[in-house]
Parts: C-alpha cells; structure tokens; sequence
C-alpha cells in the first residue's frame, strides 16, 4: 500500500519534469515543423524579397541592433542602481528603492508600449531634430530625424528600461553577497569606498554580472510588443538611427503581421519566431554556464 | 615609527544601543597590548573603533577621544581612510582577496594610492614585507599563484604581510589565531614578538594563554550584566595581571571561575 | 559641524598625516544649488527646456564636484566621489521612466474609468462608450487555466528536483534547462502554442486555451524555481523526523514538506501569475480579439486586457480619441492588477513565512 503510493508519487513528480524537457523540446519540434514551408515561400508573401533567408536578415539585424543598443544604456544604469542598493543607499532608503526597481519590472509591456508613443516619443523627436542638425556628420544620426520619434533609438530606450530591472536584481543579489571579510580587509589597507568596490566587489561578481547582462540581453531580443507599437519599421537595414526609415525586429514584425497572416505567410512568421528562438536560447544558455561556472568556481 | 594611542571615556554605539562604555587607556608604543574578557563584551567593538573599521556597520558612532600623536582620530578634518592607512588590520579569519596573486595581494594597498612604482621597487616591497610576515620562504618561488591557494596559517601570514606593506603606524588584530591549527597559532606568535620591535600592536583574543605569551599588557573586558554595555574592568600590565589582578572579577575570569 | 572653516585645521601635528584637506560637508549641496543656477541660464536667455535644464544641472554636478573634490582631497577621493556622483544619477535616471508612465497612465487612466467602462463590452460600441468587461473576464479565464495547468507541473517537478533528483543528471540538466527557459521570448511560446493547435484544430485557430498553454510555457519556469528555493529552505531534520516515525516518503513529502513551504510556493505563484497577465503578445497570436464576452476558453477567440490595449490603441476606429482612451483606462485597470497581485505575494510571504525563525 504505502510502496505503491511512493512509487506512484515519485512517478508522478519524474513524469513533471519530464514533461518540462519534452514541453522546450516541443517548442523547437512544432516551431520547425510549421517553420518549414515557409523555405518554399515565394516572394509575393516575402514582402518581395527572394527568399527566406533574404526576408529574415534585415529582421535579425533589427532586432540585434535594438537589443545591442539597449543592453548598452541599460548595463552601466543597472549596475549603478545595484550598486545603490547594495553600497551607497543607507539601509533605511535601500529596501524602498529596491521596490522602485522591481516596480518597473513589473509595468506589462504592452503598457511600456503606450509610454513610449504617446511620452517618449513625441519629446526625443525633437531631441533628435537637435542630433541630425548638429551631429549629423555621425552615420548615426544621420537626418532627416523623425518628427514622432518613433525610431530604432526610442525603442531601445525602451527596452533599456525593460531590461534593467532583470539585471539590476541579479547583480545587486551578488553585489551583498560578496563577503564582508573582503570589503573589510580592503577598508583596513586604507581603500575609499569606491576604491573597496573595484578591489573586492568587481572581481567577485564578475561572473554574475556578465551572466545578468547576457539574461537581459535575452530579454531585449525576445521583447515584443513595446517594439510593435513605439517603432514605425519599414524593414531596412540601415545604422542610422533616428530616421522615420527604420528596421524592425522579428518579435514586432511576428506581433504585427500575424493576426492578418493566413496561408504560406503564417509559416514564414514561424520561421521567424524559430530564429528568434535560437538567438534567444544561446544568448539565455551562454549567460547560465558562465553563472554556473561562476558558481563552482567561487565555491571553492 | 610606531605611536601611542590614548583613549579617553569612550562609549561606542550602534544606532541607540551603547556596546562599549567609558574606556580610557594608553596603549603604549612598540609593544604589545592584548584585549581579553567573555564574548560579546565588546573587546573586538573597541579594536575595531581604534582605526573607525567600526563605522562599516551603518548606525555606529562614538562619544569620547582616541588621540595618536595629538591628533583626534574623531576630529572635524580627519579622514577615515587615511586613519586606516595608518593604523592596519588583521582579521579573525584570514581574507586575502581571492581574485589577486600573492603578488598583487601583499601590494594591493600601495596600488590604492597609485604611486607610480618601478618594478624593481615593488618586488623589493614583496619581498620585504614577505619577510616581514615570516612568510617569503615558504612562498618566493610562487609568488604569482592565487592567495587563496595558501594554508590557513599562510594565508593569515599574508594578510599580515599586506597590512604591513603600507608601513602603517599601528596594527590592530582580531582573534588572528582563532582559526587557525596551534602549529600555525604558534608561527604568527613569534611572528608578533618580531613585529612589536617596530610596531604598536593591539590583540584581541579570547585565548587567556596566547595573551599571556605575547603580551606586555593586558586589558580585561566585560559586561556589568547581559544587556548592559561593555566596559573596561581592569588594564594592567601582562604580569601583573597574570600573577596578581587588582580586580576579583579579573581574576575570577582567568582562574576560569566564569566565561 | 561645519564650523571648520573658522578653525586652524591641525594638519600634521606629528610625523603622521591623519589629516586631509576636507571639503565641508555642505560642499555638495552648494555645488548642487550652483550647477541648478547655471543651468537655468539658458532656460531664461535661449528658451531650453525643463529636461535640457535638468541634464544640464547633473551633468555640472558630476564634473564640478569631483573636480573641486580633486583638488583639494586629492584624486582618490576625487574618485570616490565621482563614483558616488555617478551611481546616485543613474538612480534618479533610473527613476524618471517610472514616474512618467505612472503619472501618464494614472492621469490619462483616472477619467475614463466609471461603472459603464467595467461592466460593459465593446459589442455594438462605435465612438463613445463600452467598456472592459469582456476583456477583464478574458485575462481572468486565460490566466486562470494557466495557473491549473502551470502549478501542479511545477510544483511536481520542483518536488522532483530536490527530494528525487538531488543533483543526478537528468535534474541538473532539468534545473539547467529550466533557467533557459524562463528566457523564451514570449511570442516564441505563442507561436508555439498556434503551432500546436493548428495539429488538431487546422489553420487559423484562435481560443483562449491556446493562450493559456503558451501563457503556461512561460510560467512554469517561475513556479519551479521558486517552489525550489522554498523547498530547499525546509531543514533536512524535520524529513528525517517524520521517517523516523515511519512515515512514508510521498506522505512525508505531502504532509510535513509542502505545507512547510507552502506560503513561500503561493508566494511563487501569484508572482508567476502577475507576471503573465500582463503579457500580450501570446495571446496576440493564439486567443485573438473580440468585441464581445466570451466564457467559453475551448472555443472562438476570447479579448484579454493586454490585446485590448493594444487594438484600443493601435486601432483605435473613428475618431480616434474614444478608442485611445478606453486603452488607457485598461492599462490604469491592468497595472493595478499586476500591482495588486505584487502587493498580494508580499503579504502572503510576511505573514506566513516566519514560522521556521528565520
């Protein structure tokens, strides 16, 4: 009786788990399975473009660009704010401003979205009249700048602010968690408080930091619908980045073009969502093994 | 080099909690003052409050004077940092950072301050204050492997070693042995005898024995009762304090009545 | 305490140098008032604005203070501060998205919510008027099959993990799988889920169970996760009290380990759940939009909150003002939610979690 309902429990609990490697496995199977006629689509649903291939690229140039951009803002700004948190905040104020930062991982996207048109755009538009006016030798804010704001530069902005609170969590976890005896030996030699944090606190998070970085590069890359909505995309790659000429991503193009998709177009979204997928796994895999080798490595 | 410290009616807080209560003694120059007494009586809280390690801990402040050479280590202009420069310290349990060499551990402390130094003057650094910390034949021939890789003992000797590379004033230690086997106890206490030829140390230790060998004075602590702050029972030196103690409660404490 | 300046500043008095030169402690509130002063210049002479002014004024401040710092405490501290200047601008960079979207959604949210706008649907609405209501019951149907088919999986696995699987292989390479999972782009499980049900239902399909499968992919991570940490934190002594009473381990593991860790699991789940209601664009792809109400998850498409929004405002109909702002009363509707539920985890785990001391 009671072996019985061991094993039975014990079956159970396996088979859950399982079924999560058979549910990642799925997502790849069913993703390439509906993926594939869309190798054999023609240029008509390809928004004339000659093949697959042709028609992804500008789309995964786009959504590196925007998600590059992003994790640039939004690294030095998390580990800042960890730093806050962690460091320089006194203990009364930092728990409360921990709460601000997970307040913002906590916005849905859709309403990032929202504040990205109707607030961030309107006002960088005329920040960018400004660049392509004085900065406009740069191919980067070469004009003529869009009057809405809704360019690659806004929604990365975006997704700067959507990736901080993943990264500012994690490394202000391992930022408290590096040993008081370090920081201490390091005040002892006479170090400055900032001085203590490049001896002790760098060097022992070194590792969870790139991970946190790679997790919110994950997210930047897979975000959807703040891309959807704030970027007005006309599917071209291009470095500038303020013109109303932008490129767009694949998880914006998948959200925009689905609904309406029917036929051959359905499977070349898939297709697209199956690449996605792919960066994504090897960004989110790559940022796991260098956490967890910076695991076995400070156990030690 | 080495300097006297005079402490006048020091009380050390932590937020609204008092911890250490009207201190005053001489610790005197190019010798070696041990601190003992029961756990949590504050010896550690006052060592670490002779070179501000205390102010770490958000909410800790004090009332009362600590002057070296005439000047107020709480006084309006005075840095912290720099009163850590001078006045070094060796903690409970060894801390080399484990990111460095032995190497870049032992000049982790001149780096901070950005000397420009030429190689040959750092190696000589090394090497000196390697010997110094009783440490550099056991290590010269890999002086580029992690601190981490060292033993306990060792590990402890450097940390020594990279206090004293900055040639500070004072060096303050906190139970330096309490985690380490007796050989290597026994290493770091001939290491003190060498060292309070040229430096003013201070030891807190809850091991009466070691205070007894390395010691020419003693302070006993202790807490008036649970709760209540810590306080300065008797400061004496080492001899006396051994043999005959002016106090009952000192001598019950070494006697082993209690504690 | 900053009656320094009037002193002599004891620099030195013996051989060693405890003293520095010091800024007085108000230095950083003048360099502060300064910098706000200059860069108000240009507001008043060349028309800038409140934001150009503000950039202007941190800006001064994080080079005039450690430059002033340098010069007299020397470069070190100079340093420091300039860290410290830097670190404690971020923060308040950080802080301005956060403010105006809450302030933007609140202001423009405020004044279109009534009790029409939340028992209402949008069947038959042209222009004014309508409401959420199909919407609301939507996000609660799709999230709510979500959670059924997400916490016992979760939970079953998490409970593999620790009391079965103790680091063999297939729970390291499921705890290793499982944290790339919680990175899967949230449109990826959407397409995921289409592609599913286009095996059984054909091309085309829409249903809200479809949404709260893909809705599923992306919470199950966060429920094994967290329900791992929780068990991980049940001291191995009282297991080995309840076998020493010969207590079966499945009755061990239902009857003394899950309850233990039981607030810290419902923890888990609400924030799993909060998170995913706000996700759009699965549900996007799978459970579509509709005007109407719609209680039946396994069939038609189904309006949830989050793809409200987004049509409300994408395509907003005409004119284009009602639509715009029924899609920001649904954003006020749908923040206050996630925030609700946020708040919800976090009385869940103050009030039950202290039972073990720490």
């Amino acid at each position: 009786m009671t072996r019985r309902g061991d094993t039975v429990f014990k079956s159970l609990a396996t088979s859950a788990a399982v079924l999560i490697l058979v549910a990642l496995a799925g997502v790849a199977i069913f993703l390439t399975l509906e993926g594939m006629p869309a190798l054999k689509a023609e240029p008509d649903v390809l928004g004339g473009k000659g093949n697959i291939i042709l028609y992804v690229w500008p789309l995964v140039y786009g959504t590196l660009l925007a998600a590059a951009l992003a994790i640039i803002m939004a690294a030095p700004l998390s580990i800042g704010l960890a730093l806050v948190i962690s460091h320089y905040a006194p203990r009364k104020l930092a728990k409360p401003i921990g709460y601000l930062v997970d307040l913002l991982a906590a916005v849905p996207s859709v309403v990032y979205g929202l504040w990205g048109i109707e607030f961030l755009g309107p006002r960088l538009g005329r920040a960018y009249a400004w660049l392509a006016e004085n900065l406009g030798f740069l191919p980067f804010f070469e004009g003529p700048a869009s009057g809405s704001g809704r360019t690659i530069l806004t929604a990365s902005i975006v997704l700067a602010v959507m990736a901080l609170p993943i990264i500012t969590a994690i490394c202000r976890e391992i930022f408290s968690q590096t040993p008081t005896l370090h920081q201490e030996a390091a005040l002892a030699l006479g170090a400055t408080r900032w001085e203590m944090i490049r001896l002790t606190v760098f060097p022992y998070s070194r590792s969870g930091m790139i991970s946190a970085i790679m997790l919110g590069l994950g997210r930047a890359l897979g975000e959807t619908m703040a891309v959807a909505m704030v970027l007005s995309a006309t599917g071209v790659v291009t470095i500038n980045l303020i013109s109303s000429v932008n490129p767009s991503t694949i998880a914006a193009n998948i959200a925009l073009g689905f609904p309406e998709a029917s036929g051959i177009k359905v499977n070349v979204l898939i297709f697209s969502g199956l690449v996605l997928f792919v960066i994504t796994f090897i960004v989110n895999f790559l940022g796991r093994l260098i956490a967890a080798r910076g695991l076995v490595k400070e156990g030690r | 080099m080495a300097k006297s410290i005079d402490v006048s009616d020091l009380d050390i807080y932590y937020g609204d909690f008092k911890a250490v209560e009207g201190v005053s003694m001489t610790i005197k120059a190019k010798s070696v003052t041990a601190f003992i007494g029961p756990s949590g009586c504050g010896k550690s809280t006052f060592l670490r409050a002779l070179n501000r390690m205390h102010e770490v801990i958000p909410g800790a402040r004090v009332e009362g004077r600590v002057v070296v050479e005439g000047q107020d280590l709480y006084g309006d202009q005075v840095d912290p940092v720099e009163v850590r420069r001078q006045i070094g310290m060796v903690f409970q349990r060894p801390n080399p950072f484990p990111t460095m060499s032995i190497y870049e551990n032992v000049i982790a402390g001149n780096r901070l301050n950005a000397k420009k130094m030429k190689k040959s003057e750092t190696d000589d650094l090394v090497e000196s204050s390697l010997k110094g910390a009783n440490l550099w034949a056991e290590v010269k021939d890999r002086l580029d492997r992690p601190g981490m890789g060292l033993s306990g003992g060792q590990q402890q000797r450097l940390c020594i070693a990279r206090a004293i590379s900055v040639q500070p004033q004072v060096l303050l230690m906190d139970e330096p042995c309490s985690a380490l086997d007796p050989i290597s106890t026994s290493a770091i206490e001939d290491l003190i005898h060498e060292l309070k030829t040229e430096y003013t140390i201070v030891i807190v230790t809850h091991n009466m024995q070691q205070a007894a060998r390395v010691s020419d004075e003693t302070g006993f602590f202790n807490l008036k009762a649970t709760g209540e702050p810590g306080h300065l029972v008797e400061f004496n030196s080492t001899q006396k304090m051994f043999a005959n103690p002016d106090n009952s409660d000192t001598e019950g404490y070494i006697s082993g009545r209690f504690g | 305490m900053s009656t320094t300046q009037d002193k002599v500043a004891p620099t030195s008095i013996g051989d060693i140098p405890l003293t520095r030169p010091q800024l007085p402690s108000w230095a950083p509130a003048l360099v502060a008032a300064i910098s706000v002063a200059v860069a108000a210049l240009p507001v008043v002479f060349l028309g800038w604005g409140l934001v150009a002014m503000v950039l202007l004024a941190v800006v001064l401040f994080v080079i005039a203070l450690p430059a002033w710092s340098s010069s007299v405490e020397g470069s070190r501290k100079g340093k420091d501060r300039l860290a410290a200047a830097l670190v404690w601008s971020g923060f308040g960079l950080a802080m301005v998205p956060l403010a105006t979207l809450m302030w933007q959604v609140i202001s423009n949210g405020v004044p279109v919510l009534s009790a029409e706008f939340f028992t209402y649907s949008m069947r038959n609405v042209v222009g004014e008027g309508g409401g959420i209501y199909h919407a609301i019951v939507g996000t609660v149907i799709v999230t709510a099959f979500a959670a059924i088919i997400s916490v016992p999986i979760g939970v079953m696995a998490a409970v593999y993990l620790i009391e079965y699987g103790a680091g063999n292989r297939i729970a390291r390479i499921v705890t290793f799988l499982v944290d790339v999972m919680t990175g899967i782009p949230s449109i990826v499980a959407g397409l995921f889920a289409y592609a599913l049900f286009v095996l059984f239902f054909g091309p085309g399909v829409r249903m809200g169970i479809g949404g709260s499968v893909a809705l599923s992919v992306l919470m199950i991570p966060i429920v094994v996760r967290s329900t791992e940490e929780m068990l991980k934190l049940v001291p191995g002594d009282l297991r080995e009290a309840a076998y020493a009473l010969g207590v079966p381990k499945w009755r061990t593991i239902t009857k003394v380990v899950l309850p233990t860790a039981m607030s810290g699991i419902v923890t888990g789940v609400t924030l799993a759940v909060a998170r995913v209601a706000g996700e759009t664009a699965p549900l996007l792809i799978i459970a579509g939009d509709t005007d109407s109400v719609n209680f039946n998850a396994f069939s038609e498409r189904m309006a949830t909150l989050p793809v409200y929004i987004y049509y409300s405002y994408m395509q907003p109909g005409v004119p284009p003002e009602f639509g715009q702002e029924r899609a920001w009363g649904a954003a006020l509707t749908l923040i206050a939610i996630v925030m609700a539920l946020n708040i919800l985890a976090r009385l869940i785990s103050r009030s039950f979690a202290p039972k073990t001391g720490r």
